[in-house]
């Protein structure tokens, strides 16, 4: 949603421009080739203190049972609370399955390709009833940039441009929003879901000048940002953010492809901030910019420029709203696309401290679509997904490309704090499985407490040098060899920390080992459960992603290890090189899709 | 992952205590006929079975040899009792630490008599370390037994054997233990045994099963990792630790994520994102309490996921789950079973085992004793030697607790004759014998305990005086009155220690008290004098009867039957009557009886129902010696043989208060044939047939009863069940649902029951019930 909350307060409206943008491949996304220098930086603030770095967002819940119940969404609508929320998740529906990645064979259950003129045309067809109207805060087209707010009969004042609906420019459908939970076992397609709601094209609606009671030099700062756009694409900068219960995930797109005229026309505070962030590595003492991570020249909302991601510990979170509204970052009129379950607790902190309105994202959405996306564009020419060659010989065992070109159905695993698993069967049909509270979180608190380490990066240096076998108690330790009566090797791991049952073992063992036992046990636990459920759903993909990989050779390799033993050879373990942060690149693709809308 | 049969290297192993001293002969009882032993050791218990011959008496009737005029002598006895020494087979099991195992070998060394065993089954994970010590101390070949082979053995025995064995764990209610009845087919489930780790089978026959998984995160996880974090040594200590702990201080919930506004994500606020996320965050101390409750959450729930997937997998319903981390610690059964509701969304039933504990060593023992064919006999848990299930809450009974955390017993009886299900039940899964559940009704707990409190000393006195020769009868009568006292007290604070508490446990745990302390049968001169009271007032009683017109004679029959009820030593209120009024009898008994309409009054159509076509068989199942039998029961019998019925009078095989026992029936019968002609020639004929129900309890429990009886009614086609007296048609099978037409009559002797029922003192029951078609 697009708010500004600019000085006079109260003007609302967003900022896309209609339009020509309703394109079929051309404004797909692409990877585009150059423009990459770097412009010199200007410090910053710091961005937060003490933290540790950790795994991504709290979306493991222990309740596998909670998957398939109210979302955020009802709960929202049901509590009768923030209205506008309600209003605006429910105008994201989309039409159909959206998302069209270019170069991506359609896919997914219904068979049908997905055009932008295929939708356009439902969309003049079946005019929903929230076609009918008016979208308050339209974003006008032409180029008008003034008007007054209209808003939705009903719809609260503050929440002005919330109806909006899913249009494609640039090339962009608009992701499902709720694709259908299935909370039922087994796949189901898609179809059952709610009838779609309809995309009202801006085109065809009235547009209401934006609100204007600012400065004339603002106003006309402002037009020319808006103008600048020339295609229906949200303003500077390009955020997407998703902030988990340990570790905030930030994406930003550095657009390279800045024209002179708008490299004058840019703001200060939009310069400061891109200056700061591309030409730091490091913000405060625990923000960290993942530079091998960066995608370089990409076409994103029709426009060049490179992708940065950026990480840094949640307890940050309110030192990193505090610059929000120190660097008065409102002025931006830009939205904050967040996810995660931050986004909901930090939303009024937004809004009160930086006066910045959130707009929340379902986690597991963005999740999706994130991988989806990024997997799509690649790793700067290579592949982004990976598996593990000869996963049960240490020797032979190797890191080797996989396409994920055809990726349903997949089991996905998202290791953050928590661990959430979830059966994908196409790009908008998927369903939460189950989930563990046994994640990423609970590796680095059990090391910190075993330990006395302080960050992740610390706790697998030491698991690097352990050994869990000193730790844990085997299968030989008990039966001295192999248990054969049920196939099991006298080098499982019988007991996790079952040695520490005795305590002079207690007392001879090395913190270095505490670590690796720890860490081997939460990813086999992980690897149980995901094979579990990979059985039971029948499926024979499963892939990991979430921080709890970040740096943890050793954890991939166990999972992979797993995958192959325990299922014979049936079942493959998948990895992502951008591990942690698709949640966040989710929630940035959220920021064009309601352009779009508007 | 592999781990089973409690198992796991514990760190009190390792030092053995040879300093203690043992209560052993209450501990390691029977020894000297020990034959067959089985050891299953764990990581912390050594759990030791041995199989024994237990002599002690009985009371034996036999008849006199009769001329015929005997019978006219008015003093002498109808029949000879006497008691007689007789052997019977019972397992034991103790369970103890194993810090105890070198002085208990020891002690078995010294007492054991001379036995030709020559081998010892071993299991568990620790059996191999002890291997050289057992082998030395008892001269025995240790012989090592599949661990996971003898759990699934002794999982299953117990589940046919031991009624109430399995219990669901419910939160809040009191008592938190619900019993399940023994459901005829206990296959195919899935059994998840906790020891140092996981494993996960699945049982599909009696010797078919499967390894289907496990995991490594289990009760050594706890332990290990919990000694590791809060510097307690002692598993229990940290269970305890734990049951105070608050694991949110550690654990990072959904709403510490999504914020307190927003906790109802569809994802309950209070639900654990991720084990221990605060830890790594929070940079201050955590409290021992809060960082075990974490840990025993962590570990639960990943065991009840786990669980729940695979049964899923394998579309089963039903987990037991067993092994030293469960064993009997509310909390973690609280636990599992939340987990497992909460991943299965209630689909799956977590199970617990009131002997989990001792399934290694049953099956061990099991193993060794194949040639003995145990599975064919039926076997009892004896209430008198074993100990129960502990207490749920560690402070309400820390005695209790501690002493079963030392030594544990559990003893078996084996019954000579397998038991099985009446094949008249309408439905033997769902047959719940007794009426109410003491466990659940507070008020009527109290009520019996109390009754069986105020009885004891009759049956104290009752007891000395049925051994007037005995010059130790009253010490052991003594005995008897502290070990039955004690029993009470036990229940009176954890009513769930064997099982759900009802009438018929009271009742059977008094008996089964009597027996131990050698008072096989103090009712036994009572009975033999009122058989030969009742005998000689026979003749008189049927001469009355035939006088009387066919509807007045089955008004007049079905009134006998219920005056003779009235005698029963069992009832409180009878028994006063009948030791102070010597000259109580039939009539007097009659005209105790509530007039009609009675309490339940189906006797109109049952007289509607006898006007129709005789019955072909009448199961009958009788109550009391003397009149109840002789002048009640019997004219019952020869009118239905009269009508063409074929009967089978079915009577208790051991003795239980002033019940006729078979062997009693035997003679009864015997010498009512010889008064009678009609009794006589259905005897000859085999119309009447006299069989023993295979129990020794003033109750019934359809659902364990002599294969021969089963047999019998088969094989005759019974399509009548008449179940007599208020133990066997009130106390219990009062809701009995069968399959063929039942009389279900009774007198209530109990003013208090009477009042629950909504009569008085001395109301009738007269039960008659068609099934549905």
């Amino acid at each position: 949603m697009l708010k500004l909350v600019g000085g006079g307060g109260g003007q609302h409206w967003a900022c896309s421009v209609a339009g020509t943008g309703l394109g079929g491949k051309e404004a797909a996304f692409e990877v585009a080739r150059p423009g990459d220098q770097r412009e010199a930086g200007c410090g910053g603030p710091g961005w937060g203190s003490a933290g540790i770095p950790d795994s991504a967002q709290g979306a493991g819940m222990l309740p596998a049972g909670a998957a398939g119940r109210a979302r955020g969404r009802q709960s929202a609508e049901e509590r009768g609370e923030p209205v506008g929320e309600g209003e605006e998740r429910r105008a994201r529906h989309p039409p159909a399955p959206a998302l069209r990645l270019l170069n991506r064979k359609p896919q997914g259950g219904s068979g049908e390709i997905k055009t932008p003129e295929n939708d356009l045309q439902r969309g003049r067809l079946n005019p929903g009833p929230r076609a009918a109207a008016p979208a308050p805060g339209m974003g006008d087209r032409g180029g008008r940039p003034e008007h007054s707010a209209t808003h939705a009969p009903g719809a609260p004042a503050d929440t002005g441009a919330a109806a909006v609906n899913g249009l494609l420019h640039n090339g962009f459908h608009p992701p499902p929003v709720q694709p259908p939970r299935l909370c039922n076992r087994g796949p189901a397609g898609g179809g059952e879901a709610a009838p779609p709601r309809l995309p009202l094209l801006p085109e065809l609606q009235p547009q209401p000048p934006p609100p204007q009671h600012d400065s004339p030099a603002k106003k006309c700062r402002l037009r020319r940002r808006m103008d600048s756009g020339r295609k229906n694409r949200p303003p500077f900068p390009w955020f997407g953010m998703d902030i988990g219960g340990t570790l905030v995930k930030l994406v930003y797109f550095e657009p390279k492809d800045i024209t002179a005229e708008e490299e004058q026309e840019e703001v200060e505070n939009l310069k400061s901030i891109r200056k700061y962030l591309t030409s730091n590595t490091a913000y405060g003492k625990t923000g960290i910019r993942d530079v091998h991570l960066e995608l370089k020249n990409l076409t994103m909302c029709g426009r060049k420029g490179n992708l940065h991601f950026i990480r840094f510990p949640s307890c940050a979170m309110h030192r990193f709203i505090q610059m929000g509204s120190e660097k008065n970052f409102s002025s931006l009129h830009t939205t904050l696309c967040a996810t995660g379950g931050g986004a909901f607790k930090f939303e009024k902190d937004f809004r009160m401290i930086a006066d910045l309105q959130l707009h929340k994202l379902d986690e597991l959405d963005c999740l999706i679509q994130g991988l989806l996306y990024v997997d799509s564009v690649g790793f700067n020419g290579k592949p982004e997904c990976y598996y593990f060659e000869n996963p049960t010989n240490p020797d032979l065992c190797q890191k080797k490309p996989y396409c994920l070109d055809n990726p349903y159905p997949m089991l996905l695993v998202n290791m953050g704090s928590g661990v959430s698993i979830l059966a994908v069967y196409s790009k908008d049909n998927y369903k939460r499985v189950t989930g563990t509270s046994l994640g990423g979180g609970t590796f680095l608190g059990l090391c910190c407490l075993l330990t006395g380490c302080e960050t992740f990066e610390e706790a697998l240096e030491m698991a690097a040098k352990g050994d869990s076998t000193n730790v844990d108690k085997l299968v030989k330790d008990i039966y001295g060899g192999d248990y054969e009566r049920f196939g099991l090797q006298g080098s499982a791991v019988a007991s996790s920390f079952g040695n520490m049952m005795s305590k002079e073992k207690r007392d001879s063992i090395s913190k270095e080992d505490l670590a690796r036992a720890t860490l081997v046990t939460i990813t086999n636990n992980i690897g149980s459960i995901a094979r579990m459920c990979a059985l039971n759903e029948n499926i024979d993909r499963v892939v990991f992603v979430g921080n709890f990989l970040r740096i943890n050779m050793v954890s991939m390799k166990l999972l992979a290890y797993a995958m192959d033993f325990w299922s014979k050879g049936q079942l493959k373990a998948l990895f992502l090189e951008h591990e942690g942060y698709f949640g966040a690149v989710g929630a940035l693709l959220e920021l064009f899709k309601m352009t779009d809308d508007q | 992952m592999a781990e089973c049969g409690a198992s796991g290297s514990g760190s009190s192993g390792d030092s053995l205590d040879k300093s203690i001293t043992l209560p052993p002969d209450e501990i390691f009882r029977n020894l000297e006929n020990a034959k067959r032993f089985a050891i299953d050791i764990g990581g912390s218990l050594t759990k030791l079975a041995y199989y024994s011959t237990v002599q002690h008496k009985v009371a034996r009737v036999r008849s006199f040899d009769y001329s015929g005029k005997d019978t006219e002598q008015d003093h002498e006895p109808p029949y000879e009792v006497s008691v007689q020494e007789e052997v019977t087979a019972r397992l034991h099991f103790v369970k103890f630490e194993n810090t105890y195992i070198e002085a208990c070998l020891d002690f078995i060394k010294d007492h054991l008599v001379s036995t030709e065993t020559k081998v010892i089954q071993a299991t568990g994970g620790g059996a191999y370390r002890f291997k050289d010590l057992i082998e030395e101390k008892l001269q025995l070949r240790v012989d090592k037994e599949d661990v996971m082979t003898c759990l699934i053995k002794g999982c299953n025995f117990v589940l046919k054997n031991i009624p109430h064995e399995a219990f669901v764990y419910q939160k809040d209610s009191d008592p938190e233990f619900r019993f399940q009845t023994n459901h005829p087919n206990i296959f195919p489930y899935l059994l998840v045994n906790i020891g140092s780790g996981v494993s996960i089978v699945k049982v599909e026959t009696e010797d078919r099963f499967e390894w289907i998984g496990g995991s490594s995160i289990g009760g050594g996880t706890f332990w290990g990792l919990g000694a590791l974090l809060t510097k307690t040594k002692k598993f229990d200590e940290l269970l305890h630790l734990a049951s105070k702990g608050q694991h949110r201080n550690v654990d990072m919930l959904v709403q510490d994520i999504y914020g307190g506004a927003h906790q109802t994500l569809g994802l309950g606020g209070s639900l654990i994102a991720s084990s221990f996320g605060k830890s790594a965050m929070a940079d201050r101390e955590f409290s021992k309490e809060d960082m075990a409750k974490s840990l025993l959450h962590m570990i639960s729930n990943d065991i009840g996921q786990l669980a729940c997937l695979y049964a899923r997998l394998h579309a089963l319903d039903r987990v037991y789950f067993g092994g030293f981390f469960i064993r009997g610690h509310p909390v973690t059964m609280r636990t599992i079973t939340y987990s497992i509701n909460f991943f299965s969304k209630g689909e799956v039933q977590a199970l617990f085992l009131r002997h989990e504990g001792y399934l290694g060593a049953i099956g061990a023992f099991l193993k060794g004793a194949e040639q003995d064919n145990p599975n064919q006999y039926s076997w009892g848990e004896n209430y008198a030697g074993s100990s129960g299930l502990m207490s749920s809450s560690p402070e309400l009974c820390p005695t209790q607790r501690a002493r079963s955390g030392t030594f544990d017993l559990l003893e078996m009886d084996r019954l000579e004759r397998p038991l099985v299900n009446l094949p008249l039940l309408l439905d033997p899964s769902s047959y719940v014998p007794d009426t109410v559940d003491l466990t659940d009704d507070a008020p009527a707990r109290k009520y019996w305990l109390t009754c069986f409190e105020e009885a004891l000393d009759g049956v104290v006195k009752r007891a000395v005086a049925s051994q007037p020769g005995s010059a130790d009868a009253a010490e052991r009568a003594e005995k008897f009155r502290q070990k039955y006292w004690g029993k009470l007290q036990t229940l009176r604070h954890q009513p769930f220690a064997y099982g759900t508490l009802t009438v018929r446990s009271l009742l059977d745990t008094r008996e089964h008290c009597l027996n131990e302390f050698n008072f096989p049968d103090p009712y036994s001169k009572v009975k033999q004098k009122e058989n030969g009271v009742a005998l000689k007032c026979f003749p008189r009683v049927i001469r009355c009867l035939d006088a009387l017109g066919w509807e007045e004679r089955q008004l007049a029959l079905v009134k006998g039957l219920l005056a003779g009820n009235v005698f029963d030593w069992g009832a409180k209120a009878v028994s006063d009557v009948l030791e102070s009024d010597p000259q109580f009898g039939f009539e007097e008994a009659k005209m105790k009886l509530q007039e009609r309409p009675w309490l339940v009054d189906s006797y109109s159509k049952w007289l509607q129902r006898l006007k129709g076509p005789p019955h072909k068989c009448a199961l009958i199942f009788a109550d009391n010696s003397g009149i109840d039998v002789i002048l009640g029961v019997f004219p019952f019998v020869r009118e239905l043989l009269s009508r063409g019925t074929e009967v089978i009078l079915a009577c208790n095989s051991g003795p239980a208060l002033n019940d006729v026992t078979y062997c009693e029936s035997l003679i009864v019968a015997e010498r009512i044939a010889a008064m009678d002609p009609v009794v006589h020639s259905a005897l000859r004929e085999e119309r009447l047939l006299l069989t023993q129900t295979g129990s020794s309890s003033p109750c019934l429990d359809l659902s364990r009863l002599d294969k021969g009886l089963a047999v019998l009614v088969r094989e005759r086609g019974a399509d009548l069940v008449v179940i007599e007296g208020m133990g066997r048609a009130v106390h219990t099978n009062y809701h009995a649902a069968l399959r063929c037409e039942s009389l279900k009559l009774a007198v209530i002797k109990n003013s208090w029951l009477a009042e629950r029922l909504g009569g008085r003192l001395f109301s009738v029951i007269f039960k008659y019930e068609v099934p549905a078609e």
